[in-house]
C-alpha cells in the first residue's frame, strides 16, 4: 500500500487512498460497466493486499488480455465451476504458510455462481474457508450474448427467453448461503458503494467463509443508457425489489439504504424499475402483480427473521 | 513461520501479467459523448470520482474534479449520479 504524499500541504482528499490507486484506467469494460466500480470500493479495503479468483465472466475480459493486467492486485483465471474450489486452496496455503494480510476473494458472476459454480461453492462454505465469495449478479450471461441464467428476473428479456420473456422467478444465492450456516452473508448494490464498503470492512474481521450478493446493472444486458447505470441500481433498493442485509449472529440486520422501504407505502411503484430498461419492454400489467406478490414475499421473510 | 520460497530457474517463463495502464489501449477513442465541469457549480462531494467506473476523475478539495479524457469511455455515470448539475455531456466532435 502506498502512503500518500507528505510534501503537499493541501488538504487530501477523504477518500482511501487505494481507491485511486489498484483499479487503472483504460479497461476493456464497456462504458457505464459496475465491475470496475465494484473493485474500486473492494480495492479501498483491501488495497493491493488481495488475490481474486475470477472465472469465466465479463470480468476476465475486463481485466485484460495476456501481457497486461488492469488490476493493481494478483488475479487467478481459472476454469467456470471452481471459482471457489480455488479460492479454498489458495486460502488454505495462506494459513500454512502464515500469511494472514492478504484476502482471498472468489469473484464471480450469476452464472457462475448460482449454476456452474453452485456445486464447488456450496462445498466451499460448508468447509467453512476463509475467504470472502462475492457474486456480481448482472442477471444474465453477460458475456457470451445475454443468455437467461437461473438469477435472471421474472419477465425479463434475454436472448434465449424472446418475446414472452422469463417464466420463472429469480434464484434468490444468499438465502441458499445462510442456510449452510456460514458466519457472514450480505447483500449489496453497486449504486450504494458505502454500504458496500462498511460490509467488506465487516467481513474483514470475520474468519470463515463470507459470502455477498452484489447487484450490478448491465448497461448492455439490461438495455438502458450507460450513463443511468447507478440510478437503475438505486431504483431496485427503492422499489424494494432488492433489499439490502446483512446477516450474522443468527439474524438478518437490515442495512440503512433498505431501512424506509420495510413500509410497502413508502416504496416507489415498481414500474419506474421496469420502465427504465428495454429488457421489460412490454411486460404486462399481470406480470408486474406477479413481481410485486413476488416483493412481497421476499420482504415477508426478511422481516420474520429479523 | 513463512520461509523464503526458492525459484528453481527452469528456463520456463511463466505467462505472468503485469498491472499496465490502458490494456485496451487509450480507451477514451470509444467516446461518443463528453463530460465537462462547471467549476462553478461544484461543491467537492467527491461522488463522481467514488463512482467513475474507469477511475479517471479525480476530485481535490480545493479545486474540484479532473478529467483524464485519454481514458474517460463518456459513459456519463458522472453526470447522472452529480448532485448540483456541475457536469454536463455534450456531444464529441
Amino acid at each position: 500500500m502506498t502512503a500518500p504524499n507528505p510534501q503537499s500541504s493541501k488538504p487530501r482528499s477523504p477518500l482511501p487512498f487505494n481507491m485511486r490507486e489498484v483499479v487503472l484506467p483504460g479497461d476493456s469494460a464497456c462504458p457505464g460497466c459496475p465491475i470496475p466500480m465494484a473493485w474500486k470500493v473492494i480495492s479501498a479495503v483491501f488495497g493491493e493486499k488481495m488475490i481474486l479468483v475470477i472465472p469465466a465472466c465479463c470480468s476476465s475480459v475486463v481485466v485484460g488480455a495476456y501481457p497486461g493486467n488492469s488490476l493493481k492486485a494478483s488475479v487467478v483465471h481459472v476454469a467456470f465451476a471452481s471459482a471457489a474450489a480455488v479460492a479454498s486452496g489458495i486460502s488454505e496455503a495462506l494459513r500454512k504458510r502464515g500469511i494472514t494480510d492478504v484476502q482471498v476473494i472468489a469473484w464471480a458472476g450469476d452464472g457462475g455462481t448460482a449454476d456452474i459454480g453452485m456445486a464447488s461453492l456450496s462445498g466451499a462454505a460448508e468447509r467453512n474457508h476463509d475467504m470472502i465469495y462475492i457474486m456480481y449478479d448482472n442477471e444474465a450471461y453477460m458475456n457470451t450474448g445475454i443468455q437467461r441464467s437461473s438469477s435472471t428476473p421474472y419477465g425479463a428479456w434475454t436472448t434465449t427467453t424472446p418475446i414472452i420473456g422469463k417464466t420463472e422467478h429469480k434464484k434468490d444465492v444468499a438465502k441458499i448461503m445462510i442456510s449452510h450456516g456460514v458466519p457472514y452473508v450480505a447483500t449489496a448494490s453497486i449504486a450504494y458503494p458505502h454500504d458496500f464498503y462498511a460490509k467488506l470492512q465487516r467481513a474483514k474481521k470475520i474468519r470463515g467463509f463470507k459470502f455477498i450478493h452484489l447487484h450490478a446493472p448491465c448497461p448492455v444486458g439490461w438495455r438502458f443508457d450507460p450513463k443511468y447505470t447507478v440510478r437503475v441500481g438505486k431504483l431496485a433498493i427503492e422499489t424494494g425489489l432488492w433489499i439490502l442485509y446483512e446477516y450474522y449472529d443468527g439474524k438478518i440486520h437490515l442495512s440503512g439504504p433498505s431501512r424506509p422501504y420495510m413500509d410497502p407505502k413508502k416504496r416507489k411503484p415498481i414500474i419506474e424499475y421496469l420502465k427504465l430498461q428495454g429488457r421489460f419492454k412490454g411486460i404486462t400489467e399481470e406480470k408486474i402483480k406477479e413481481i410485486e406478490t413476488y416483493v412481497n414475499q421476499h420482504w415477508e421473510w426478511v422481516k420474520r427473521h429479523m | 513461520m513463512v520461509k523464503e520460497v526458492q525459484i528453481v530457474k527452469t528456463g520456463i517463463k511463466i505467462p505472468l501479467a503485469k498491472p499496465k495502464v490502458g490494456v485496451a489501449g487509450k480507451t477514451g477513442f470509444w467516446r461518443i459523448t463528453r463530460p465537462i465541469v462547471n467549476y462553478d457549480k461544484c461543491n467537492k462531494c467527491f461522488l463522481c470520482e467514488i463512482y467513475c467506473p474507469v477511475n479517471v476523475i479525480r476530485v481535490e478539495p480545493d479545486r474540484g474534479p479532473t478529467i483524464d479524457y485519454d481514458y474517460c469511455k463518456g459513459c456519463g455515470v458522472c453526470v447522472d449520479v452529480c448532485p448540483s448539475n456541475a457536469l454536463e455531456l455534450i456531444e464529441e466532435e
